[in-house]
């Protein structure tokens, strides 16, 4: 059994509308060190043993749904999970 | 001509659209579930607005792997209209039936109200009853209309007249103000603004029915002719 951790985010060329938000209160709090905030999202995926390979299903996955590559990019870590 | 109204969970804008096509229009229409494997009853489809699946990870993410999808998609192959409104939209982009992609409102909000749209191409079966570089009013309610796409993927937009309408002004963000886009066979129209909402004088306007006009003028002529 494995544990996926899935990261996306919105590609660099894209503006994120959210991310520019948070940074106009983090400068407005006085953090003004805090040069850009990029939101995203973070799924775990947990997958059964199984034949195939993981990094081409965890692909597969992110390509098909998890994001979309039109405006997103992801990156993930794979965990071995030792079962009880 | 009779045409399917794609419920999804989650859809709420169906019955706008059932009322637009069956009493104002006067054309038949029927809802279909989701997850329904034939449309080859049906000379026109309409994906309506909403937020399948609750716009849970991205909005029309987990909508366009519906069952039904696979016939919309066969339904676009020949040739039939194609209409995603709103969220209809937004499933068609997920699933790869239009180029690119709707994100965030610029200012975060989601924002209704009535829009002035200008009519960039009166020349597809969606538009034939407008008069081209026209300003109609149509409503819009949408949080994530922001429509993203590439510089290639715009000239090639460009090239192909493939930009229906546009924002009068600047409204959530869209790249060039771009509100809806057709396919390059012409048969398959997103937009944001929601004609369906725009059919009758007492609820503020029939500048949408023109377009439902145009569909099935289009389809009553080529069937006519095949006839």
């Amino acid at each position: 059994m494995k544990k996926v951790k899935v990261y996306v985010t919105l590609r660099e060329s894209v503006l994120d509308p959210q991310g520019s938000a948070v940074m106009g209160s983090l400068h407005k709090m006085g953090y003004d060190e805090v040069q850009d905030v990029r939101i995203g999202k973070y799924l775990e995926l947990v997958i059964g043993d199984s034949e195939r390979d993981v990094d081409a299903l965890v692909d597969e996955l992110c390509n098909r749904m998890l994001a979309n590559t039109v405006i997103e990019d992801y990156r993930y870590e794979i965990e071995e999970v030792v079962s009880q | 001509m009779k045409f399917a109204v794609i419920v999804f969970p989650g859809s709420n804008c169906d019955l706008d659209m059932y009322h637009a096509i069956k009493d104002e229009l006067g054309e038949e229409a029927e809802y279909v579930w989701h997850d329904t494997h034939d449309l080859s009853g049906y000379d026109g489809i309409l994906l309506p607005g909403g937020f399948s699946y609750g716009d849970y990870l991205r909005a029309g993410a987990i909508a366009r792997f519906s069952g039904v999808m696979d016939e919309v998609r066969k339904a676009a192959e020949a040739g039939k209209p194609v209409l995603g409104v709103c969220n209809g939209f937004q499933i068609l982009t997920e699933a790869g039936l239009l180029p690119g992609m709707l994100m965030r409102n610029k200012n975060l909000k989601f924002t209704c109200g009535t829009v002035s749209l200008k009519v960039e191409n009166a020349n597809t079966l969606f538009t034939n009853e407008y008069k081209e570089g026209k300003e109609i009013r149509i409503p819009v309610a949408h949080g994530e209309g922001n429509y993203y796409c590439d510089d290639a993927t715009y000239q090639h937009l460009q090239d192909n007249n493939q930009i229906v309408f546009t924002y009068a002004e600047d409204f959530n963000g869209s790249r060039n103000n771009i509100a809806g886009i057709i396919n390059e066979r012409g048969n398959v129209l997103g937009m944001m603004p929601h004609p369906e909402r725009a059919v009758s004088d007492l609820i503020g306007g029939t500048d949408g029915l023109p377009l439902f006009r145009s569909i099935v003028k289009q389809w009553r002529e080529s069937h006519v002719s095949h006839a």
